[in-house]
């Protein structure tokens, strides 16, 4: 069912990708892929892949969920999974066909001193997302959602 | 994926020791045991994440429905185990403010 391979791209770059139906028992495979990837390059720090780990689950969970609001819960739509590790930086794709959603609609969430803090059970996806990363982008069409997630190996002096 | 739930009696806590990966899949599963608990009565709740090596929004929203749950039944969730990483995300998500977050189970019981 995973397909992995290298192909494209200008070296030193190398470009693994991963198709997985847009299920949530694929998940774990997911991430497993790309932190095995990240660890391929020595100097990524285990809390950066950690960081990315994380990152990339919410964006597939994001995706399969997107599909089965579609109403086909033995889909057999898939996700793309595109991890794009270059010199300085591995950057991730996550391509699905679930329709789009507006990241500017989500409700905020109350202080975190605010008792009704925890009323809110969801909703914590997208900001860690966005905060493990160093650079999230979010492009929707009417055909699906793409997540382009970006971590540098060295944060601090990297990030814009 | 595979998520294990045990629950001992210690010193009028319910310590639930949770192993596994914790996500969309996994999550309904620990929900369910949780609400379980609190229905029998058990509202002073420890629980520990040593064991789970994965943990993702939708497992903070379990454990956030648990507090708020344990809360309003006049217990607590303390929270305990917490990788280096995990205890990040609950900086990051401010959630390390809304729970009480002990090193490890012994430290969890004694400060309740």
């Amino acid at each position: 069912v995973a397909e992995a391979g290298s192909g494209g791209g200008q070296a030193p770059s190398q470009v693994v990708e991963l198709e997985i139906p847009a299920r949530s028992d694929y998940l774990d495979l997911a991430r497993m892929v790309v932190a095995t990837a990240a660890s391929l390059e020595p100097s990524f720090a285990d809390d950066r892949i950690a960081d990315l780990r994380l990152a990339v689950s919410e964006a597939c969970t994001n995706a399969i969920e997107a599909h089965a609001h579609l109403g086909h819960p033995d889909t057999t739509d898939r996700i793309v999974i595109r991890c794009d590790l270059a010199e300085d930086r591995i950057e991730v794709e996550v391509v699905d066909k679930g329709g789009g959603f507006d990241p500017g609609d989500l409700d905020s969430l109350p202080a975190v001193e605010d008792p009704a803090r925890l009323d809110y059970e969801r909703g914590l996806g997208i900001g860690l997302m966005r905060t493990l990363t160093d650079e999230t982008e979010f492009s929707t069409s009417a055909e699906g959602t793409k997540v382009r997630l970006v971590v540098y190996h060295t944060s601090a002096a990297h990030r814009p | 994926m595979d998520l294990s739930v045990q629950v001992l009696d210690r010193d009028g806590w319910s310590v639930v020791l949770v192993g596994g990966e914790i996500d969309i899949t996994t999550a309904p599963m620990l929900r369910e045991r949780l609400i379980q608990l609190l229905g029998e009565g058990k509202s002073r709740l420890v629980i520990d994440l040593g064991g789970v090596g994965f943990l993702d929004s939708t497992g903070l929203g379990v454990l956030v429905g648990a507090a708020r749950r344990a809360r309003t039944a006049g217990g607590d969730v303390v929270l305990s185990g917490l990788a280096d990483h995990m205890l990040k995300v609950f900086a990051i998500t401010g959630l390390d403010q809304a729970f009480v977050i002990a090193g490890t189970i012994d430290e969890a019981v004694a400060g309740g």
